[in-house]
């Protein structure tokens, strides 16, 4: 059997002993919040993080929906929840947006939302309790695991817009 | 369950797997597609239809990419279908070209994969991110690896499996694909778990020798009726069973430890194949290894190992390729030892277990007797499963 293709290095490219065409997109979009996350962005504006709740199945969802995805039937009741849960799986990244590598890590995590039902997460960022930024990877695994306990840190009100980013990051708290 | 006619494959074609090909997209699909239509000993006149497998339109830049993936697929002035569920395509295509033959409607179909990430300039991660949700996601600065991590420490964590035991599926994987004539150019190697635990880190747990690279390439089957393929070879190989299932799009409400969405599309094709222990039935399996924990994921998805068992039968080579007693996974190499063209990667994953169970697969030939195996894709946000059985 014959596997045709002809790889190019870096270097084929970089130094134009190939042909190619270029194209540059710029692409520009605004996304209508729809009807369930405008409700719980105008809650983030206030500090509260909202819920939604299925008559069907009596779970708690967040992000909100205003349909159950599992009963598909409509959601019916906004519920306030606490700015604080738990870490249900988190990681450790080197590598930025763009996919560049960063000099000290972040750390995105699974965070459970008190007041949510079981197993309610949403995606966000853990920071270092005082000094905000991780230092390294054993500095994050010193201090965190899965099951420690977080809570939100909010922009001051007058800088919120409405936004998830309207809570800067989540850090850990002692136990009571 | 009654379907109008049984569903045969009667070849296969690659290209080779490249970090840049030189290649068109459309040139890659024609490359794939002839190699698979000459292992079928027939020409395009004989093929009634035409699957299409392909990423987004923005990987390529070109709006309705499946149109233009046409000609080079074999489409023109044919019944054509372009279809995508993320790393999933590559198996899902088939299963699309079964259901165009089971029906009773289409005496052949040929399946084409093609990806060519390399055009995306810097890197293909800024279309990648865009698969997050645009509000209450995307806003963080996210990264592809984000979800691999995260469900890679949820998986660890739940089964307290160490590090050193999942690097055990880079080694196994990347040792294979040293015997695969398409793996990418410097992927492949046998590398120790050391190394491997110590490359660089990514996102935590993940360290670079644990994911799989971007890649071009391209990869083809040609499916038939049993009426069909009866008059073309004394030795079909089946489609014995075909399986899908997609979760919900919500994936932080969801315990990433298990994937319960590839066990609903095993069940599915289990079933259609009359397989009631696929621990015995199976006798090789290629399961969707993107990243190193996710073939161990896959294969208790797949019901091939108890939840949290898959790590302790890795590390007595339960997996390997020469295993008398065990199941071979990922003979081929894998994502991790010859390349993630991503829908062409799925579909490289049916092709060698077309080719283990014809007895062709050469260097890479399972030791143990293969009658039957099973290929696996998945893909979308933590979310899709696609599950095919061959066999004699």
């Amino acid at each position: 059997m014959e596997f045709k293709g002809k790889s190019l290095k870096d270097r084929d490219f970089k130094e134009k002993n190939i042909l190619y065409t270029d194209w540059h997109v710029k692409a520009h979009y605004a996304w209508d919040c729809g009807v369930a996350l405008s409700k719980f962005f105008e809650g983030l504006k206030e500090g509260k993080l909202y819920g939604r709740s299925c008559p069907e199945c009596g779970r708690v969802v967040i992000p909100p929906r205003m349909f159950c995805e599992l009963c598909f039937k409509p959601t019916d009741k906004w519920v306030l929840l606490k700015d604080e849960g738990r870490i249900n799986t988190f990681s450790v990244s080197y590598v930025n947006t763009d996919a560049s590598r960063r000099e000290k890590p972040n750390v995105p995590a699974v965070i459970e939302i008190e007041g949510a039902s079981e197993g309610m997460g949403i995606l966000h960022l853990v920071a270092h309790p005082e000094k905000i930024e991780w230092e390294n990877l054993e500095e994050v695994l010193s201090m965190i695991k899965i099951g420690t306990k977080v809570k939100a840190v909010w922009k001051p009100s007058n800088e919120r817009e409405g936004a998830i980013t309207d809570i800067k990051y989540f850090v850990p708290v002692k136990e009571e | 369950m009654h379907f109008p006619q049984k569903v045969a494959v009667l070849g296969a074609g690659l290209t080779k797997f490249m970090r840049r090909a030189q290649e068109t997209p459309k040139e890659l699909a024609f490359e794939a597609a002839k190699m698979a239509l000459d292992e079928a000993g027939l020409t395009i006149d004989d093929i009634d239809a035409v699957v299409l497998v392909t990423a987004p339109d923005a990987f390529d830049g070109v709006h309705m990419n499946g149109e233009y993936l046409a000609d080079g697929a074999g489409g023109s002035k044919k019944p054509y279908m372009r279809s995508f569920v993320g790393g999933g395509s590559g198996v899902f295509g088939i299963i699309n070209g079964w259901y165009h033959i089971a029906s009773g409607h289409f005496r052949t179909c040929l399946v084409v994969a093609e990806e060519k990430m390399s055009s995306s300039m810097p890197h293909p991660q800024g279309t990648f991110n865009a698969i997050y949700d645009q509000f209450t996601e995307r806003p963080l600065g996210v990264n592809l690896l984000w979800i691999f991590s995260l469900e890679m420490n949820r998986y660890m964590s739940v089964h307290k499996v160490p590090l050193e035991t999942i690097a055990l599926v880079a080694k196994k994987n990347k040792k294979n694909g040293l015997d695969h004539p398409c793996t990418q150019a410097g992927i492949a190697g046998d590398y120790t778990v050391e190394e491997i635990v110590n490359s660089e880190i990514m996102c935590w747990p993940v360290t670079r020798l644990m994911v799989s690279t971007v890649s071009d390439g391209a990869g083809a089957l040609v499916l038939a009726s049993e009426d069909f393929a009866k008059k073309v070879t004394d030795k079909p190989i089946w489609i014995e069973g075909v399986g899908w299932c997609l979760d919900t799009s919500y994936w932080t409400n969801r315990d990433l430890y298990y994937p319960k969405y590839v066990e609903y599309a095993a069940r599915m094709a289990y079933d259609m194949a009359g397989i009631k222990d696929p621990r015995k039935e199976i006798h090789v399996v290629e399961p969707y290894d993107p990243f190193a924990y996710k073939e161990l994921h896959h294969l208790e998805g797949l019901l091939l190992a108890d939840k949290g068992e898959a790590p302790k039968l890795l590390e007595k080579g339960f997996w390997d390729r020469d295993t008398e007693t065990g199941i071979p996974s990922s003979p081929s190499g894998g994502l991790l030892g010859v390349g993630n063209p991503i829908a062409a990667a799925g579909l490289m994953k049916v092709a060698e277990i077309f080719w283990q169970v014809k007895g062709t697969a050469g260097k890479r030939q399972a030791k143990r007797e293969v009658k039957r195996g099973l290929a696996q894709a998945w893909g979308d946000l933590m979310q899709v499963g696609t599950v095919v059985i061959l066999g004699k």
